[in-house]
């Protein structure tokens, strides 16, 4: 592990991150903007696990705990929207969820 | 203590419950708490007076202090001396007496409790006044009168006529206080305070003014707010339009008791006027031209009512006339005496319309002596009362002003009686008219109940008798000497200028039927200025009444009220909603550009970040 520099794990973490975006951009299906937004969220886990690693301090793992707990919230509470949005539309087209701003 | 508080609280206490339950309880109730109220606070005033005896001193009771900043401290503080005395007991008495009048009166009509509660209101603020001892205070039952006024005049409200009556009594009397408030400005700036007995040794320290000066404007300014509220001219035009409240109103306030609150303020005030001989001219002179030329306008009219209120007016000059020459009891004695016969007149007055269901036209009234003869009697008591007939209690107060003014200067003792017997004249003429005659109306004419012919014969009794009452004699000690006159020729001339007053009315109204309007008819245009009562109230409207509308409207309501107001408040909200319209473009409803705009910013965020250096 030592052999790999960590400006490699930085690098990998800012692909997925920009990844992450552009999937959030991009797509349409809210599932796949929800995927998006968890490989956005795991991106900024793995270089706080570097830092953690790299620095030898355990403060960048606790990080990556609650990021990780809040991701499950999330999936929960995010799914259970996805769920009843699809009982009211024929399709998960984000396009078409915008009946809040009338 | 007498507990001098309980004389203008019972009232009040009247005015409350009458007020607030009056509307639940029977007639029976309101009457007992509404005449009960004023019966027992005349009870106490009768109680004080036997309890304080002579009064060579006032009596004063002080109770807090109402207002203490800087120089200025104002007690509320009752006083009781001659002439305060002399006050409360007409105006308890005579008011008493227009309550019990009012049982009969307002019998049939609507809103009993709110006429009584109102009564009883104008009592407590007309006591509150005379009991003052401040400018202040007194200032307190001045303005405190005056909504009542407001408010009885106003009583028919659903009349347009009667609202706009109320309106007028309540902004010309409005003019009247404003020289009333600049009087205590001047007051509380220059002599130190707004306590009688302060003000009184200020204005003695001060030497007497020949030329205009500080207590001059001081004395000028309270009676500019005495003609408002005792109809001098030139504020005079509210009273005759008055008499659209009911009659007891018309009798109470706008006879006996309101109207004379400036001829009381002035007399006293008499030390400070005693040190301005110039304002006291001015009253003297102001107060004759309001007799004469109210007592002209009394020669034409045919309204039983207006034909009372410019006497009214007429009278009040007298007492105005009276005081401004320094014959300040005289003055107040007159006031009392024309306190019973005049309030005797509107309630006679109040009595024939009652008996003719609302008629108030002299010319369809006539030989109603012999239908309503114990009102017929009592008007005519109260008719040669003040025709000054002797030994008639107007002969004895008249009298002693006319003397006075003979005194200060002859000719006012000339307009004077020329005015007196133009006062004979036009009281008889209406008396004439109403009562003798072939009867002109239809209504089928009825006697009046009893609760309102007692009134009548008991003030009746005080029109004849009162000239008797040693009122003068009781209130001189308080008021500056002036030298006794006596002159038993003057005398005799102003009663026969009476008894031909009375003569000539009856020769044009009773033996020569139809004579008075062919001499009408002679005098042409001259008699038509009259009748319409000098187009005074035409020339306010096109003077100050219509240049204040228009302005009003086109400066205060469209420029000020529409255009800067409204236009700012509307301007704001336009301003808002034309910047949300730009601002709402981004809230599209578009998750994914909300997403673009959260990426820009924190792209730029970095930007930033990396400019300044870092984030270390």
């Amino acid at each position: 592990m030592d052999s790999v520099p960590l400006s490699w794990y930085l690098i990998l973490s800012a692909v997925l991150f920009a990844l992450g975006v552009a999937g959030f951009l991009f797509r349409r299906n809210l599932i796949t903007i929800f995927m998006s937004i968890e490989l956005m969220l795991n991106a900024v886990n793995l270089s706080f696990i570097a830092f953690a690693y790299k620095l030898n301090q355990v403060d960048g793992q606790i990080f990556a705990f609650f990021v990780m707990v809040v991701a499950a919230a999330e999936a929960a509470v995010g799914l259970a929207i996805i769920l009843t949005v699809f009982k009211s539309r024929p399709s998960l087209a984000v396009d078409e969820v915008n009946t809040l701003k009338y | 203590m007498q507990h001098l508080w309980l004389i203008p609280a019972l009232p009040l206490a009247g005015f409350l419950v009458n007020g607030i339950f009056g509307r639940r309880v029977s007639k029976g109730v309101i009457n007992l708490v509404a005449i009960g109220s004023v019966a027992l606070s005349f009870v106490w005033v009768l109680k004080t007076l036997a309890a304080l005896g002579p009064l060579e001193t006032p009596h004063v009771e002080r109770y807090f202090t109402w207002i203490e900043s800087g120089i200025l401290s104002v007690p509320v503080e009752f006083a009781v001396d001659r002439l305060t005395a002399v006050m409360l007991l007409v105006v308890t008495g005579v008011g008493l007496l227009i309550h019990i009048y009012s049982i009969g009166y307002m019998g049939h009509e609507g809103g009993y409790h709110r006429f009584f509660a109102f009564m009883n209101l104008f009592m407590f603020f007309m006591l509150t006044l005379v009991l003052a001892n401040n400018y202040l205070l007194m200032f307190v039952g001045w303005e405190g009168v005056g909504l009542s006024s407001y408010l009885l005049i106003g009583f028919y409200f659903l009349r347009k006529s009667a609202t706009t009556a109320a309106n007028k009594a309540f902004i010309v009397n409005r003019i009247g206080d404003f020289g009333f408030s600049l009087a205590m400005f001047l007051m509380v700036v220059r002599l130190g305070g707004l306590d009688f007995p302060r003000v009184f040794s200020a204005a003695q320290a001060m030497p007497r003014e020949t030329d205009p000066g500080l207590l001059t404007l001081i004395a000028l300014l309270l009676f500019v707010g005495a003609t408002g509220k005792s109809a001098q001219i030139p504020l005079y035009v509210w009273l005759p339009d008055a008499m659209e409240g009911p009659t007891p109103v018309s009798a109470l306030i706008h006879a006996a008791t309101m109207v004379t609150a400036g001829v009381y303020m002035i007399a006293r005030s008499a030390p400070l006027y005693q040190q301005a001989p110039i304002a006291m001219d001015v009253v003297a002179v102001v107060g004759l031209a309001t007799a004469f030329v109210a007592a002209t306008i009394g020669l034409t009219q045919f309204d039983i009512k207006k034909v009372f209120a410019y006497s009214t007016v007429s009278q009040l000059g007298y007492m105005m006339l009276a005081v401004g020459v320094g014959a300040y009891a005289g003055g107040i004695f007159h006031l009392v005496t024309h306190a019973f016969f005049k309030a005797l007149l509107f309630l006679g007055a109040g009595s024939v319309i009652h008996a003719l269901a609302g008629e108030q036209d002299l010319r369809k009234m006539g030989g109603l002596r012999r239908k309503i003869p114990v009102t017929f009697a009592t008007l005519v008591c109260a008719g040669v009362a003040i025709a000054g007939i002797p030994p008639f209690s107007g002969f004895f107060s008249k009298d002693e002003i006319l003397l006075a003014a003979h005194h200060h200067a002859p000719w006012l003792y000339w307009v004077g009686v020329l005015t007196a017997a133009m006062t004979a004249f036009y009281v008889f003429r209406a008396i004439f008219l109403a009562f003798f005659g072939d009867y002109q109306g239809e209504h089928h004419p009825h006697e009046s109940p009893p609760s309102m012919l007692g009134p009548l014969v008991v003030l009746a009794a005080f029109s004849l008798a009162g000239g008797f009452l040693p009122v003068s004699r009781f209130l001189e000690p308080l008021f500056p000497a002036g030298e006794a006159h006596h002159d038993p020729a003057l005398v005799v001339v102003s009663v026969i200028a009476g008894l031909l007053g009375l003569g000539l009315a009856w020769y044009l109204y009773v033996a020569r039927r139809g004579l008075a309007d062919r001499i009408a008819a002679r005098l042409g245009a001259l008699y038509q200025v009259v009748y319409n009562k000098y187009f005074v109230d035409e020339l306010y409207n096109a003077a100050i009444v219509q240049p204040v509308v228009k302005g009003s409207e086109a400066l205060l309501w469209r420029r000020m009220d529409a255009g800067v107001i409204d236009g700012a408040v509307n301007g704001i909200a336009s301003r808002a909603r034309a910047i949300g319209a730009v601002l709402r473009l981004m809230q599209s409803g578009n998750i994914r550009s909300y997403a673009a705009w959260v990426l820009m910013g924190s792209v730029v965020a970095l930007i930033a970040l990396g400019f300044s250096g870092g984030a270390r």
